[in-house]
């Protein structure tokens, strides 16, 4: 069953937010109308890309995240890290340190989640295999992309890859292995440190899942942010990189751009940034891309590395990865001890399916199609009357947005600026009452006497 | 409702434009994802027809509440064996537009596959109509 409620993770703070427009402009399900002087996201349509939150000018737009301190409620409290958070810090930090500054946080274990890829590399491949003539595979990686598909391709639900993603499995992995040592499941706190914001409101409200393997979420800038400050004030001199720990190039790769197009043979596509994906997906919706068998969709630009809530410039961080997957691989050991993970690949494998993705169109404009045609029509009508320069002062992104938030009862046509000055022209409404429905979209404090002399 | 969309003959970089603007009005309708689907690949299919052999074209929609109607004209070479235009891997497609991925001689087999009705007429030097029905129920 699909959740009817959606969580999100990007909330937009009133107090803050002086209504700009920015976020209104960038966001690609049009799901951001500015009402009362301040942005509001439409909880059916926000997918948490994240694209609103990089555009505003002025901060208002934040990731909310879980209280810290209730990792504190469990005895075993394990930190599942991305490995773009590797890639965050300076050269001079050491791998050694940043784990053990996350211990001293108060985790009891530290995992890094792309170590699970091979399990699931193993299985995508099998899944492919099987559903052969489902082709082209869509990977489920981005819970972005998964959240866009559903909402506008609903004809390409069924192309999503019905397997949890690396983060999902290693907290399977943990959960049980810890129970296997005696723990019990309210013991155990499995805490994921997240790049984006959509990762967060996967884990709040799965697709696909009845219930996140994950307990808390914790946003990448407030590890980073720890982690640096006590590392500045310590002056403890540690190896640069662990011993007994070995990570592999395709688990380092992962979560940056071709980290599973790479992997799989046959046509494999990676895409990234949303705006592309968008253009890719169109395609495929048509058939005017055929013949493709992987597609690795990423809603940031560099993929994970170009998060909302990493702090580092994509392209160092990126490189920072790189190095450190080269590192690895020089150094890999002769025979490779076994890793803990193996043992538990089969219990793994067995419990990595998840459910059909359900599609949930923001698109059509009623479920019966009577009535949606004749909506189409007045739509029709009203476009002809706006100017068709999407300039956004009405509150709505673009004209079409207008007129269809018009015909499903959410705004009036008299929000247009230039109906406004046009009806006031001809006497039909009243300087004050087009004033009036100004203040109504803007805010009051936009329209306070300013004296021009105090500037 | 009706609608209306201009081919341009030649003009590779926006076929499929037509079709995506019917997928986006068949979406805002409700209509089952998987027969909008049907439909757009088959006026996709149409639509790259004309722009590969044709001079100019029309496609005019015709939406009801239990079915689409797409008559698809254009002025250009028409086709003189209709019966062998519909076997696949037939095409008379130049090799400049084979060299664009276009062309492999499945087009309008593609199109029967993917609609409840076909029908089409041509007339040699003169054009070719297409008419393409789907039902919703």
């Amino acid at each position: 069953m699909e959740q009817i409620h959606f969580y999100h993770a990007l909330k937009v703070v009133d107090e803050v937010c002086m209504g700009c427009t920015h976020c209104m402009n960038v966001c690609p399900t049009a799901a951001i109308r500015v009402k009362n002087g301040t942005a509001d996201i439409n909880k059916n349509a926000c997918v948490d890309c994240g694209e609103c939150l990089k555009a505003c000018p002025v901060n208002a737009i934040i990731v909310e995240q879980d209280d810290f301190t209730q990792i504190f409620n469990y005895k075993q409290r394990v930190a599942l890290l991305p490995t773009v958070l590797l890639g965050q810090f300076p050269d001079d930090v050491s791998e050694v340190q940043i784990y053990n500054e996350i211990k001293d946080l108060g985790f009891t274990h530290v995992y890094e989640v792309d170590g699970a890829v091979d399990v699931l590399i193993d299985s995508t491949k099998k899944f492919m295999h099987k559903h052969h003539q489902e082709r082209p595979f869509i990977s489920s990686f981005c819970p972005a992309i998964v959240r866009l598909i559903q909402v506008k391709f609903p004809a390409l639900v069924d192309n999503i890859i019905q397997l949890k993603p690396v983060i999902d499995i290693s907290a399977q992995f943990y959960r049980k292995k810890l129970q296997d040592k005696g723990y019990a499941q309210k013991e155990i706190g499995i805490f994921y440190v997240t790049p984006c914001a959509a990762k967060i409101a996967a884990v709040k409200s799965p697709v696909g899942e009845e219930k996140s393997l994950i307990d808390g979420v914790i946003n990448m800038d407030f590890i980073y942010n720890k982690v640096l400050l006590s590392i500045k004030n310590s002056k403890k001199e540690t190896k640069k990189y662990p011993e007994n720990i070995h990570m592999s190039r395709r688990s380092i790769g992962w979560t940056l751009t071709a980290g599973e197009a790479s992997r799989y043979s046959g046509r494999c596509l990676a895409i990234d940034e949303i705006h592309n994906v968008i253009e890719v997906l169109e395609k495929l919706e048509n058939e005017e891309i055929t013949d493709v068998d992987f597609l690795e969709l990423r809603a940031c630009d560099h993929s994970c590395a170009g998060g909302v809530l990493a702090a580092e410039n994509r392209f160092l961080a990126i490189e920072r990865l790189r190095k450190r997957a080269a590192w690895y691989h020089r150094n890999k050991p002769m025979i490779m001890p076994e890793r803990e993970i193996d043992l538990y690949k089969t219990y793994l494998q067995e419990n990595i399916g998840i459910n059909k993705v359900e599609p949930r169109s923001i698109l059509s404009l009623d479920s019966d199609m009577m009535v949606a045609m004749k909506k189409m029509k007045k739509i029709n009508r009203i476009m002809k009357v706006l100017p068709g320069i999407d300039c956004g002062a009405c509150g709505a992104p673009r004209c079409q947005a207008l007129a269809k938030d018009v015909v499903q009862g959410k705004a009036k046509m008299t929000q247009c600026v230039f109906l406004q000055k046009m009806l006031t022209k001809e006497g039909l409404i009243s300087p004050q009452e087009s004033f009036d429905i100004s203040e109504d979209t803007w805010g009051k404090s936009r329209f306070e006497k300013k004296n021009l002399n105090d500037h | 409702m009706e609608f209306k969309f201009a081919i341009e003959g030649g003009n590779f970089s926006k076929a499929g434009s037509a079709s995506s603007e019917v997928k986006k009005i068949l979406k805002q309708l409700n209509v089952n994802p998987k027969i909008i689907k049907r439909t757009v690949v088959s006026l996709y299919e149409a639509e790259v027809n004309v722009v590969a052999h044709a001079f100019e074209g029309n496609m005019n929609v015709d939406i009801d509440t239990d079915k689409i109607v797409v008559k698809i004209e254009d002025k250009g070479p028409g086709i003189p064996d209709i019966d062998q235009a519909m076997q696949e891997g037939y095409s008379t497609a130049s090799p400049q537009v084979r060299e664009m991925g276009f062309g492999a001689g499945m087009g309008l087999p593609n199109i029967k596959r993917n609609s409840d009705q076909m029908n089409i007429t041509s007339k040699v030097d003169v054009g070719t109509e297409l008419e393409i029905i789907n039902y919703f129920g």
